[in-house]
């Protein structure tokens, strides 16, 4: 007689870990990130740096706070991908600090103060990213303008850990606005679509480089589906309720409206619509649930986009709708098989 | 034949490629029949320790009707009655120990001669008394099964379980004996419709059946996607009929019986050829076992003596399974013996059993998408977690196959299935208790009922008495107020005391006294524990 270890089944090889999806998650950002890198130089990748050094370190201090193994980091770098998509929403210049504050919120306040990874309600990188958007409005909204790659990356570094510009710059002719802010700023003064898009901010259809940091965010957007990371539901539902809610607006009045391309291809919708409101943790579980928190974080950009007092909204929407997820997916539960009820 | 896609689902890396040689497990030393299933009834022993028996020789009766008989699995001496320490050491089972003899002579019952003539009472006789249960891994006896008159039979050859070829061996040796046997089954249930399901890879036995089958066409022969578990009840009878069976009932509650091909095959050899239940076909594979075959095994054969035949085990060999890699019992030692439902002993090694790190859920929803039960797997653990029963039972955790699909792909390497077996054993402990309370307040209460109910009808008689007294008195004084109607209420016991007679008024109430004394009225019990 031989004996065994008994053990639960199934007892199949498992065919992924949560450390693949992460790892996926960060492969997929890559060419996002040479987009943005082409287009606004190589102050992006030091935010990128940055902020996963903060996230890395802080994550460490809040695992021996708690009193687990500062190791987990290694089976869940998870902290990585809230680090990354937090240091893309900042500009390029952005101060140190502001990472600092945007990973202290991320890390502490969204994720340990919930019980950790796979707890947490809110995004972490929204939440981070909210954070300091409210905080430090001017830093936070400081763009220098798309095509400022050649900046020489000592001085950037120089800039942001010790806010010297380099001689040419000055501080106001970097805070050039974003398209959107340029759409809302300008609208707001009663000027038409149709001139606001002349000014050479804005490209075929979004911002000018801003439209090709979008596509290739949807390129690895693309890549996690076919991954079977993300499903399909969510970037369809934010991009499809977007074109839906904002094209008959802008067939009745396209002086009025920004066509629907625009509205998909300018700011953080692209990111959100593949990588943000993706997030399994913070989203919806069932393909229903998917599809409504979708629908709601399409929506809601756009009623902030159009009403509210910050030009893009991406990041507000995202969080109010984590916040009713649960809610959603506790009335969107399939039907049981075999029985007449949605358990 | 449309097909129905059912919910959920994987397709699973088969593992099937080759099929492996076919070869007659030779016979042990030893036997071991257990008498009953681990921690259930055994059945009752009808044999002797030192009493000779032939293969096929009737060990033991079933105690009910969700019991089978055993026979002897081989010629030999029956050398011990007792428990043994089996699968589950925490439960010993009664168990005959067979010392082979070699000779391998048999005993039979009679077969029957044109069993499509047959009554079918007789066949449903003749299956219960060779023994025969569902030979898929259920284990449920057949007979009840059958008992059941329905208008479609199901005869499952989707074995969908990586690495089991058991049924696909069968189908392909035994083609014939799977045609006949679910020919009689369908005159014992008399189903109008007869349908042999197997996956779509196991192009083989399709060829087989369709070759044995010939130009008849009382049979259909559908093939079904290989997604596991494609051979679930259930989610066949879903894929050929687009039926759902209620949840909890059986799926003869909608007029199918669905057998496995094994079952049917054995149905038709303890018919035609009177032959109990004594071997099965058992695939030994995984790369923990040196050879892998598919044997007809004796039951009884313990473990250990199979896997000596298939080579022994690798040297890495870390974890025993019985069953397949997605639904099988991992087995604390190789002493068990083959039973009815085995259908596969599965030997990993180290590489494969390597212990998976497990992370939160991050509620990626991926258990949910493959789930065949469309469960919600993820809330569900949270509930059982929580241990908050009336939850999990909001979510229909007894609806769950354990299919294990959700926790194959959870990237948390959440064990979920572990979660629910335990949530599903504390459930039934939980019933199990509530019926008991529920039982002793229903008694309570009874009792209770009871004695409050003789104590208002002792007064009523006691009033009655009085009453007619009372009446007997006014005959007798001749003033004649009318009887009173029944149902009109009767006069106020005040209004007559003057007339009546004062004599039999006093024994009436000494006679009152007197039983008040016998029975003195009990104490108001308790009220009953709402919670009990
Ligand atoms: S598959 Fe695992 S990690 Fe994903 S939702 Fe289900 S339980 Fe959670
Ligand atoms: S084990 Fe249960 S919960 Fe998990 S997939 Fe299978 S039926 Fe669904």
């Amino acid at each position: 007689m031989r004996t065994f270890p008994v053990h639960g089944g199934p007892h199949l090889s498992p065919p992924r870990h949560v450390r693949h999806v992460m790892v996926d998650v960060l492969l997929a950002l890559v060419p996002g990130i040479a987009a943005h890198v082409w287009f606004f130089g190589v102050g992006v990748l030091v935010q990128l740096i940055l902020a996963a050094g903060f996230a890395i370190a802080i994550e460490a201090v809040a695992l021996r706070w708690r009193g687990l193994p500062v190791r987990r980091i290694g089976g869940d770098p998870s902290v990585l991908v809230t680090a990354a998509l937090f240091a893309l929403c900042l500009p390029p210049l952005a101060p140190w600090w502001i990472s600092l504050a945007g990973m202290l919120a991320a890390v502490v306040l969204a994720r340990h103060a919930y019980g950790g990874m796979g707890y947490n309600l809110f995004n972490p990188a929204m939440v981070g990213y909210a954070v300091v958007l409210i905080s430090f409005p001017r830093e936070v909204s400081g763009w220098i303008a798309a095509g400022t790659q050649a900046l020489d990356p000592l001085d950037v570094i120089r800039t942001i850990l010790a806010g010297d510009l380099p001689a040419p710059l000055r501080w106001d002719t970097i805070s050039s606005a974003t398209p959107l802010d340029t759409v809302k700023s300008l609208a707001a003064r009663g000027h038409m679509i149709g001139e606001i898009r002349h000014d050479p901010q804005f490209g075929d259809f979004g911002g000018r480089g801003w439209e090709w940091i979008a596509n290739a965010y949807a390129l690895g957007g693309l890549y996690l589906l076919w991954r079977g990371v993300i499903r399909w539901q969510v970037p369809v539902a934010v991009i499809g309720s977007v074109i839906a809610v904002s094209a008959p607006l802008w067939l009745l009045d396209a002086d009025v409206h920004p066509m629907p391309l625009q509205h998909v291809f300018s700011g953080g919708l692209m990111l959100a619509a593949w990588f943000i409101a993706t997030d399994p943790v913070t989203g919806c579980a069932s393909p229903r649930g998917r599809l409504l928190f979708g629908i709601g974080v399409g929506v809601l950009t756009l009623v902030i986009r159009r009403w509210g007092s910050y030009p893009d909204g991406v990041a507000f929407a995202v969080l109010l709708m984590n916040g009713a997820a649960p809610l959603i997916d506790r009335y969107t539960r399939p039907r049981v098989f075999g029985t007449g009820s949605h358990a | 034949m449309p097909l129905y896609p059912f919910p959920g689902g994987l397709r699973l890396p088969a593992g099937k490629d080759t099929l492996p040689p076919f070869a007659v497990c030779p016979l042990p030393e030893r036997l071991i029949v257990p008498l009953g299933p681990p921690g259930g009834p055994a059945a009752f022993c009808r044999v002797a320790p030192g009493q000779p028996v032939r293969r096929g020789t009737r060990l033991a009766d079933p105690l009910d009707a969700a019991g089978a008989a055993v026979h002897a699995p081989a010629a030999g001496v029956v050398a011990a009655i007792g428990p043994r320490v089996l699968a589950d050491p925490k439960a010993p089972v009664r168990c005959v120990e067979i010392l082979v003899d070699g000779t391998d002579a048999r005993e039979t019952l009679p077969p029957v001669e044109s069993p499509f003539d047959a009554d079918p009472a007789e066949l449903l006789q003749r299956i219960r008394d060779a023994g025969i249960v569902g030979l898929g891994g259920a284990g449920f006896p057949t007979a009840i099964k059958a008992g059941t008159p329905c208008r479609h039979l199901i005869v499952n050859g989707a074995e969908c379980e990586p690495l089991v070829q058991s049924d696909d061996t069968l189908m392909r040796r035994q083609a014939a004996d799977v045609i006949a046997g679910a020919r009689v089954l369908a005159r014992i249930t008399g189903a109008s419709e007869v349908t042999i399901a197997l996956e779509d890879r196991l192009t083989a036995a399709r060829a087989a059946l369709a070759e044995a089958l010939g130009a008849n066409t009382d049979l259909r022969i559908v093939t079904v996607p290989s997604i596991y578990p494609s051979g679930g009840e259930r989610q066949l009878i879903y894929s050929l009929t687009g039926q759902e069976v209620p949840g909890g009932q059986p799926a003869t509650a909608i007029g199918i019986l669905c057998q496995n091909v094994a079952t049917v095959a054995a149905v038709w050899r303890a018919v035609r050829h009177g032959e109990p239940l004594t071997a099965r076909l058992v695939t030994v594979a995984g790369r923990g076992v040196m050879r892998p075959t598919v044997f007809e095994v004796r039951l009884g054969t313990p473990f250990e003596w199979v896997i000596t035949q298939a080579g022994g085990y690798a040297p890495d060999a870390a974890r025993l399974l019985e069953g397949g890699p997605m639904m099988g019992i991992a087995q604390p030692h190789d002493a068990i013996p083959v039973t009815k439902t085995t259908t596969a002993i599965v030997v990993q090694t180290t590489s494969e059993t390597a212990p998976a790190m497990e992370q939160p859920c991050i509620r990626c929803g991926e258990c949910a998408r493959v789930c065949p039960v469309r469960l919600m797997p993820q809330q569900l653990l949270t509930a059982v977690r929580r241990e908050d029963w009336a939850q999990t039972q909001a979510l229909a955790l007894r609806d769950c196959i354990e299919c294990g699909c959700c926790s194959h792909v959870c990237p948390s390497h959440i064990p979920l299935v572990d979660w629910y077996r335990f949530g599903k054993a504390e459930l039934d402990r939980r019933i199990d208790t509530r019926q008991r309370a529920d039982r002793s307040r229903a008694l309570f209460l009874g009792r209770t009922q009871r004695l409050e109910r003789e104590q208002a009808e002792r007064v009523a008689r006691v009033a009655a008495r009085k009453e007619s007294l009372a009446q007997a008195a006014v005959v007798v004084t001749v003033e004649t107020p009318s009887a009173p109607a029944a149902g009109e209420p009767s006069p106020a016991p005040s209004t007559a005391p003057r007339t009546m007679d004062k004599a039999a008024v006093l024994a009436a109430i000494a006679r009152g006294k007197a039983r008040k004394a016998a029975n003195p009225p009990r104490p108001a019990p308790p009220a009953p524990d709402e919670d009990a």
